[in-house]
């Protein structure tokens, strides 16, 4: 087999990943960079820093981890697991609610 | 007896039992991480205000893993795709580069694990805070009989509240000296340990955890670069599949550090 022959359509997008890992670095320039800046308030501090890391996430798992172009089974899989994640979120953030039934009081 | 599915994929699923095998660990593994940065977001937001500490770690030391991770999950996937194209030269470069960061990575780790453990917060009698590294000990130092000195590379503050945002523009200011404090003087003197604050507790545990992580894929990784290569002249195939099992582990090792990043760096 000849070093230039490809085995797998995957193998075509050397190019691609290359880009990916650009993207990649420009996400954490850019992750630091937007730590220094001071938005209206906190709050828009950390949406911006966790936009950045989901959208850098996005790209590892969609082409590093192929998940884009996966089976049907594997994002069955993944699926029940982002429920129960956001489930395990959502009592996260249910809890810091302070009329909420499972807010923790704290006892002074 | 022969298993089936170990390199071929099931018609039903496209599956080879690997694949399968590696994305039910990775959901557990999504759970394990999630629970913890569920409880990092319960402390945090249960903090004191002005009590959660922001500025106490090194960020161009952990930019500079972050780079060194993203970097090692190329060579991950050139590694891979070395193999795909059966040019196993390339490959093993590939992998031994992946070593080498994650090697890299952990070290710098440590190195970071090493100043916060040399790192003190010292309550003074006078009712100030002195804070710094610890430069020199007397002989017959002990804060527990009040013998002897310490002396630190720091700074004192009034108020332990001002050890917090060292991120505001006063903090980035403030000059560091040596200062020796007797041990009489002293009324705690406490480590930048995992105890000394809930803060460092969640960042220790986090990166801890994810550390192990990166060893133990470092480890897999290894033995495929080394012994495990051998398979490659007997099943190039299902070699190369191992090496796609081991790749996407270290995908989710680089994912979960994306997230630690910000999260205990930055924000």
């Amino acid at each position: 087999m000849s070093d230039h022959e490809f085995t797998s359509p995957e193998t075509h997008s050397v190019r691609g990943y290359l880009f990916v890992f650009v993207a990649l670095i420009a996400g954490t320039v850019l992750t630091v960079w937007a730590s220094y800046v001071h938005f209206p308030s906190p709050e828009i501090n950390i949406a911006v820093a966790l936009a950045i890391a989901c959208t850098k996430a996005f790209l590892v798992a969609a082409y590093f981890m192929h998940l884009i172009s996966e089976r049907k089974m594997i994002y069955l899989v993944l699926g029940f697991t982002a429920l129960f994640f956001a489930a395990l979120m959502g009592l996260t953030v249910w809890s810091l609610q302070p009329n909420s039934l499972v807010h923790i009081q704290h006892v002074p | 007896m022969d298993f089936p599915y170990i390199v071929e994929p099931r018609r039903d699923t496209g599956l080879y039992n690997a694949k399968l095998g590696i994305w039910l660990f990775l959901a557990s593994e999504v759970m394990l991480f999630g629970a913890l940065f569920s409880a990092y977001v319960l402390l945090r937001v249960g903090a004191e205000p002005g009590l959660w500490p922001h500025g106490w770690l090194n960020i161009p030391i952990g930019t500079a893993n972050t780079l060194v991770l993203i970097t090692s999950s190329i060579t991950t996937v050139m590694a891979w795709v070395s193999c795909k194209m059966r040019r196993f030269g390339r490959f093993r470069f590939f992998h031994a580069l992946t070593i080498l960061l994650a090697m890299t990575f952990v070290g710098i780790k440590s190195y970071e694990y090493h100043d916060k453990f040399t790192h003190f917060e010292i309550t003074l009698a006078n009712g100030k805070f002195a804070d710094g590294h610890v430069v020199e000990r007397s002989a017959d130092f002990d804060p527990a009989k009040k013998t002897g000195a310490v002396t630190i590379h720091g700074y004192e503050v009034n108020d332990e509240a001002d050890l917090m945002d060292m991120r505001r523009p006063e903090a980035r200011t403030i000059r560091r000296t040596e200062i020796t404090i007797p041990a009489a003087d002293i009324k705690l003197m406490e480590r930048y340990g995992p105890w000394h604050h809930s803060y460092l507790a969640i960042y220790f545990t986090l990166t801890a955890l994810h550390a192990f992580h990166v060893i133990c894929g470092a480890v897999v990784i290894g033995y495929l670069w080394g012994p495990g290569a051998r398979m490659w002249r007997t099943d190039p195939e299902r070699f190369t599949n191992r090496i796609e099992i081991s790749g996407l582990f270290w995908h989710f090792v680089d994912l979960v550090w994306i997230f630690l990043f910000p999260v205990l760096y930055l924000l």
